[in-house]
């Protein structure tokens, strides 16, 4: 066992193009061993592109980075041996059975499952019951386990997987995160990418990346904690009206829709909530609630 | 709230063989009211949606749709509503002039009324320098925009979304959920059909289908209470859950 | 290897398991062959024909009689006047009227030449034109049988000359067309669809992040497909065989080579489409209009290239296609050997060798 095994990755200064439209923009990071990081961002945001650089599936136009202690251009192969990849709109070989998919990946990576059985066990376990049934009639959880069982049936070091929890149900959801705690306790690294911004918090740091640039690297904690805007929950009757009330109150920083209710901050740092009830009051606002949140991932991603 | 029914649904039910897709679910939605039709991939909310826009007959079971009964009136009823999904908003190809004049075209709007539909519109999204660009070059938000701008041009009671924000960036969701709230606003009933938990927040009521029945239907505030959780996707998770 | 097999087994449950493609592999063949073979079909048989006979001589009525005893000929009238040619024509009870000269049997023995006119309904002109080589080859065998005795010869005045078809059979001209159209569609159209599949499903991603080599995805993709091919070309000779009975005079041996050869050939250019196509719906246009088309029209096997014109005459050359319906009809109805094919043999290799190197030239360890 080699103690200096390099199962990072390291990011620098990565630019990729499409028809001299920006994809990814300058882009550095690097992910620990271990880690599980996440790549959060909405559609288009160049999750995709950054994860076809790191599997080797694309060149940069500028910049270098390397997976688990090799270059993504110069050792490829090497690379292409050792990562686990689950690509966004990756749907399995939808006429052959669970266990026909999950046979050839094994075979694709010259191994059997016997042999790394070990790893996908427990997720294995929950469609061994369907093991016959062919993959195009899985559920969208069972399609997604099985997946993921296929991307790990080589013990990779490294596991990338986009988007892998788009379009499906929060069940699910919550398996699949659980799952992917489990592995990384198995000593893999994982990055993965998401829109969700609640699943943000299951890393243990995260990127916001947006029109190919990131805005914020750091543990979804202290994301959170280094916020220093006061955010106040408001609600009333009428949300739509509150929304335009909110908007045209002559104090304020920041008035959104979330949820069914409306996030507010405000530019005076010695702002009271008295007042602003007071004039939603003379808005004739009726049930009106104000209070202050704590603020999310979605919150801070608005402000920068 | 106007409580003027809009949708009222009586033991709809869709059998497709042996297996039953929808399971006799009842509910009514108000006018002006935004709707929240949840469920995850595969628990029937798709097939109870094709049945109330008319393009599925149900296998027993009512439902009118805007006064319209969905299994004889299916062609009044498509005159009624607006549809607008996340996959299929706009033709890449054409221009955004030449997409609101072809989906007006569809909706058997005049040619007067068209070009005024038209002019209009492109003055309220301020989209005069674009308006002769393909909509291929328009960033996703605006698409967005301007597919339920377009789903609107006939100015139905009732429009249709499916899954209208999933993975847009927040900004632009917000902008979408406003002008959404705007058109509840002027009494046109919302509803929406999304697996997303998050968008489900935005509603005046969601319904939670599971399995092909409906499992839940009160506003998201009621049900979180319900539940005592923070979030409805933990309600989502404490109904599956329940029923497992 | 062991990768390679894991990759085959899994083409082959694809095609089984697809009904689409079982009946495009299998039940295509049947379904065109037993087209052309029978309802398609140019070939003659009791067609009305009246006899204008201004000679009336022993002669004449011998080759009346001949006519009248082959089963592709009825003789429904005897006209007497010229005047009612047309007028037995516009009727359309006849096809065909034959005018035999005055002084047939004379001019024969004088002047050793008679002349015989073929009248035909030409608002059918395929028909038109196989009555007329049919009666044709009738005279022509009827002057070979009286010129056995006779020195110098007889001649009655026929044109055309028919060599290894002399029934004309049009099964003959079908059968290698057919097999050349099948095996187009099945090599190139299908292993471009294979390939392009994999690339809208996003699986391609995953294999290319694998350790398995791209010529391995390739080869692994075409395999099944060549092993396919050679079943369904063998199925369409034997129908040829022994539904048509259609002969095969030259080597079985060498017929099966050539039609590997072209197999690989058209495999070769479904690799090539597949590395310029990104969804499978452009590949089968690719393969629709790009090779069905140009294989049906342009190959010689429904338009005689002959009868092209000039520019689509060499356009016709690159057509791989023309080349392998040459081979065949070659081997299979005059029985040629390699010497005399060799060089469209060549021209096939050359074709195979040229949309191997672009493919591999082509073709992506990437993505871009």
């Amino acid at each position: 066992m080699k103690l200096t095994l390099n199962m990072s990755i390291t990011v620098q200064n990565i630019s990729k193009s499409y028809n001299k439209i920006k994809a990814v923009e300058t882009l550095s990071f690097a992910v620990n061993e271990g880690e599980i990081f996440g790549l959060i961002g909405p559609d288009g945001a160049g999750k995709t592109t950054l994860f076809r650089i790191l599997t080797t599936l694309l060149f940069a136009d500028e910049g270098t980075a390397s997976v688990a202690g090799f270059d993504v251009v110069k050792e490829y192969k090497s690379i292409r041996n050792c990562v686990g990849y689950m690509p966004g709109k990756f749907s399995l070989y939808q006429d052959l059975s669970v266990e026909e998919n999950l046979t050839f990946f094994a075979t694709l990576f010259g191994t059997t499952i016997e042999e790394n059985y070990d790893l996908i066990k427990d997720i294995y376990i929950q469609i061994e019951p369907f093991k016959t049934r062919r993959a195009g009639a899985l559920s969208g959880g069972m399609k997604q386990k099985l997946a993921l069982c296929c991307a790990l049936i080589h013990k990779p070091k490294v596991l990338f997987l986009d988007e892998p929890t788009t379009g499906v149900d929060p069940v699910s959801r919550k398996e699949f995160w659980q799952m992917l705690k489990r592995l990384q306790q198995k000593g893999i690294t994982i990055l993965v990418s998401t829109p969700y911004m609640d699943e943000a918090a299951l890393c243990d740091r995260i990127a916001l990346i947006q029109k190919g640039k990131i805005l914020k690297i750091d543990s979804p904690i202290n994301i959170i904690e280094k916020y220093d805007k006061t955010i106040y929950d408001v609600r009333a009757k009428n949300t739509y009206q509150l929304l335009l009330d909110l908007k045209n109150h002559p104090s304020q920083y920041s008035v959104y829709a979330f949820g069914e209710s409306i996030h507010y901050t405000d530019k005076e740092t010695e702002f009271d909530s008295d007042t602003l009830k007071k004039y939603l009051e003379d808005k004739k606002h009726t049930e009106i609630e104000i209070q202050m949140t704590k603020p999310t991932i979605e919150d801070v991603f608005m402000d920068l | 709230m106007n409580q003027e029914k809009i949708i009222t649904v009586n033991n709809l039910t869709k059998e497709f063989g042996s297996f039953t897709a929808v399971n006799s679910i009842s509910f009514d939605v108000y006018k002006g009211e935004i709707f929240g039709f949840l469920g995850a991939n595969g628990a029937g909310k798709t097939t109870a949606m094709k049945m109330l826009i008319g393009i599925s007959k149900p296998t027993s079971g009512e439902a009118t749709v805007a006064g319209f009964d969905v299994k004889t009136q299916a062609e009044m009823v498509k005159k009624s509503i607006g549809y607008m999904s996340q996959k299929f908003s706009m033709y890449d190809d054409l221009t955004i002039k030449e997409n609101i004049t072809f989906f007006g075209g569809i909706y058997g709007l005049s040619r007067a009324q068209i070009k005024e539909k038209t002019a209009q519109l492109i003055q309220e999204l301020n989209l005069q320098d674009v308006a002769d660009k393909l909509v291929k070059s328009l960033p996703q938000g605006w698409k967005q925009k301007l597919s339920f701008s377009v789903a609107l041009l006939h100015e139905p009671k009732i429009v249709f979304l499916d899954e209208p924000t999933g993975g847009v960036d927040p900004i632009t969701r917000r902008q979408f959920w406003e002008m959404i709230y705007a058109e509840a606003h002027k009494g046109t009933t919302l509803f929406v059909t999304t697996h997303y938990m998050d968008e489900a927040e935005y509603c005046d009521r969601v319904s939670i289908m599971v399995e092909g029945k409906i499992e839940a239907l009160d506003s998201p505030k009621n049900l979180k209470q319900k539940y005592n959780v923070d979030s409805m996707n933990d309600v989502f998770l404490k109904l599956a859950r329940n029923i497992e | 290897m062991k990768r390679f097999i894991g990759f085959v087994t899994k083409e082959f449950y694809h095609i089984f398991r697809d009904k689409r493609t079982m009946f495009i592999l299998f039940g295509m063949p049947m379904v065109q062959i037993m087209l052309f073979g029978f309802a398609i079909t140019n070939e003659i048989n009791n067609v009305n024909i009246a006899i204008f006979d201004q000679s009336k001589d022993n002669e004449t009525q011998q080759i009346i009689n001949k006519i009248s005893a082959s089963k592709y000929f009825k003789i429904v009238n005897q006209i007497t006047h010229e005047a009612q040619i047309e007028s037995i024509f516009r009727t359309g009870k006849v096809k065909a009227v034959l005018v035999f000269e005055k002084d047939f049997i004379q001019n024969l023995q004088n002047k050793k030449t008679a002349k015989v006119q073929v009248i035909t309904d030409a608002t059918d002109p395929n028909i038109a034109n196989t009555i007329t080589n049919y009666i044709n080859a009738i005279l022509q065998n009827y002057s070979q049988e009286i010129n056995k005795n006779v020195k110098p010869v007889y001649q009655i005045q026929t044109q055309t000359q028919l060599y290894y078809n002399p029934e004309l059979k049009s099964v003959f001209t079908f059968v290698p067309g057919v097999m050349t159209v099948i095996l187009m569609l099945v090599s190139a159209m299908m292993t471009s669809i294979s390939i392009t599949r994999e690339k809208e499903m996003g699986t391609m991603e995953v294999l290319l992040v694998s350790p398995i080599k791209p010529f391995q995805v390739v080869i692994g993709k075409v395999f099944p497909y060549i092993f396919l091919s050679i079943i369904n070309a063998a199925i369409i000779l034997l129908l040829g065989v022994f539904v048509f009975k259609m002969p095969i005079e030259g080597s079985l041996f060498l017929l099966a080579l050539e039609s590997i050869l072209f197999i690989i050939t058209a495999l070769s250019l479904g690799i090539l489409i597949s590395t310029i196509a990104q969804s499978q719906q452009t590949a089968m246009m690719f393969s629709l209009a790009g090779l069905m088309l140009p294989v049906i029209i342009l190959s010689g096997f429904i338009f005689p290239i002959s009868s092209m014109p000039l520019p689509l005459q060499i356009i016709s050359n690159i057509i791989p296609a023309k080349w392998f319906i040459i081979i065949i009809k070659a081997i299979m109805l005059k029985g040629a050997t390699i010497h005399t094919i060799w060089k469209e043999t060549l021209i096939l290799i050359g074709m195979t060798i040229l949309f191997i190197a672009i493919s591999i030239k082509k073709y992506k360890i990437r993505l871009e």
